[in-house]
């Protein structure tokens, strides 16, 4: 164990794979010095396993109705009570993951990148590619992101694919416009003009040279946008724009509950609770991985 | 056939002019210094000949041929530059391997592992340096990298934009070293931006000095120790600095 702590610590590293697996060694010790980012990383954890082992942990079918076990409330049976139809909660919640978190991936894979290059093309070069791109970028960051989501999804026709496109089109205008900002600090440094002189392309330049130096910051901001995705999802799921029932989306299932608020509480709380609790995971991991990645913004 | 050959160079920054008339000539194996105070354009002559300074007019040619106002790859293998700062010349994020193999990709040689050690060594980095970050290495060993990187295509004359300006004395004395060496061993031109009087009595053949944009005087580097200046504002820029630097140091 100390062996492989000093290789990975060592500080003349002997090859590439060294060198950076122990500078990532590096950055997860400090982020699991952080005890706020270890709950984040270990409610996450959970989602994760709770979406892969899905069917072994839930208990109970997340479709099949049972209409004699309507609206039972939390029971040593039912953990977390059952719905209008007759349907273990908890087992849909466990299901409900599932779909979170194919939204927050898909989300991510489309919108980081994307926004990503926009910002430090727009950047790099400046002038009339930074107006043109920078332009698009506002009338994106002008309307309000549900309402916008909701423009595309009643547009494209609901359903959770057309739910994903619609958060990914109205999620990265913010990633572009802090790429941006990065790359216009060190546009104009001296390691950029030095690959320019040793003959690298534009295009090599930007890949190779300052998106690495981009995405920190974007990763984070993504991690802390997680949440509001969740939410902008179950809103949309909430106002029936979302995932279709029967699928266990939470937003939906917030969404069925409220007519029986105020009488069986629990249909409403649970996936509530559940919305709650993984929105505060990825806050908590965003904040300890700024801590980490962006020496810039860490306070006193 | 001359290295360098700048004829009736302006260069500007939007409506800024910055550099007027400028005329150098320097010849192939020469060393030669632009001093001057801050602010007299000497690094813009040098941004303008690496092709950072776009906005110029008259004519520069490199070895023989006339250069565009781009950044031009044809000229990465024959005119490289060393930048002030150590601090900000090096990606925060790459390790000296990667900055010294890239070049090498961009223009498809191959052999790198041989030529990176090579480099190296060359430059006095022992190679328990070669996958640290910059972040890990000290300002001086910093610029021997960044050396490193400028020499690594063998290119035949270098722009040296005041290399040791940013490192304490005993390490800018390493470097000067290293820098004299280097251009002995590979038969390199120097282009040295400048403003300390002495590192010109120790690494060049010629100066110009520039005050405002413009060359006042052109004189060899034996002016420092006789004082042989012409131009008032030459002498009052040698008596500034401390006249003859090594008779002071012998004093």
């Amino acid at each position: 164990m100390s062996t492989a702590k000093e290789w990975l610590l060592d500080q003349s590293p002997s090859s590439k794979l060294q060198a950076s697996m122990g500078s990532s060694y590096r950055m997860m010790r400090q982020l699991v010095r952080n005890p706020l980012a270890v709950i984040g990383i270990l409610i996450l954890l959970i989602l994760v396993l709770a979406a892969i082992f899905a069917p072994i942990i839930a208990p109970h079918s997340p479709m099949g109705q049972n209409l004699g076990a309507r609206l039972l409330p939390p029971s040593t049976e039912y953990w977390m009570g059952t719905d209008e139809l007759g349907r273990d909660i908890f087992s849909r919640i466990i299901y409900g993951a599932r779909i979170t978190l194919v939204i927050v991936t898909l989300v991510a894979v489309i919108s980081a990148p994307l926004g990503l290059l926009i910002g430090a093309i727009s950047g790099y070069f400046g002038g009339w590619t930074d107006k043109v791109l920078m332009g698009i970028t506002d009338v994106f960051l002008s309307m309000p992101k549900l309402i916008l989501a909701l423009a595309f999804v009643a547009a494209l026709g609901p359903g959770i694919e057309n739910a994903i496109i619609a958060i990914a089109i109205t999620s990265w205008p913010a990633y572009a416009r802090i790429s941006r900002a990065e790359t216009l600090t060190f546009r104009n440094s001296e390691f950029i003009s030095a690959m320019r002189l040793l003959g690298a392309s534009h295009a090599r330049i930007i890949t190779r040279h300052i998106l690495p130096l981009c995405t920190s910051s974007v990763i984070v901001r993504v991690t802390l946008d997680m949440a509001g995705i969740i939410l902008t999802a179950a809103g949309l799921g909430f106002l029936g724009l979302g995932a279709q029932p029967p699928l266990p989306e939470w937003g939906a299932m917030i969404s069925r509950g409220r007519t029986f608020i105020l009488d069986q509480w629990w249909v409403a709380t649970m996936p509530g609770f559940a919305i709650i609790l993984v929105s505060l995971g990825f806050c908590f991991l965003g904040d300890g991985l700024r801590d980490v990645l962006d020496p810039k913004q860490r306070g006193s | 056939m001359s290295a360098i050959s700048l004829k009736n160079l302006d260069v500007s920054y939007g409506h800024n002019k910055v550099v007027t008339g400028v005329n150098i000539d320097v010849a192939e194996g020469e060393s030669f210094a632009l001093v001057g105070e801050s602010g007299s354009g000497k690094s813009t002559v040098l941004k303008a000949i690496a092709g950072l300074a776009p906005e110029w007019t008259g004519e520069i040619s490199l070895l023989g041929q006339s250069r565009s106002h781009m950044v031009e790859r044809s000229s990465a293998k024959q005119c490289q530059m060393v930048f002030q700062d150590p601090y900000g010349s090096l990606h925060p994020r790459k390790s000296v391997d990667t900055v010294l193999m890239e070049p090498l990709m961009v223009h498809g040689i191959g052999n790198r592992n041989a030529r990176v050690m090579e480099m190296l060594a060359a430059v006095g980095l022992d190679k328990r340096f070669r996958f640290r970050f910059p972040h890990q290495l000290s300002g001086g060993q910093r610029q021997r990298v960044a050396i490193a990187r400028a020499l690594i295509l063998e290119p035949k004359v270098m722009l040296l934009d005041e290399p040791t300006s940013a490192l304490d004395v005993s390490v800018q004395a390493e470097i000067l070293n290293l820098l004299k060496k280097l251009r002995r061993e590979q038969d390199l031109t120097y282009l040295m931006v400048t403003h300390n009087l002495p590192v010109v009595s120790f690494m060049c053949d010629r100066m110009a000095v520039m005050n405002k944009g413009r060359i006042v005087e052109i004189a060899s580097a034996s002016a420092l120790h006789d004082g042989g200046f012409i131009d008032p504002y030459s002498l009052s820029l040698y008596a500034a600095s401390g006249g003859n630097p090594d008779k002071k140091d012998t004093e």
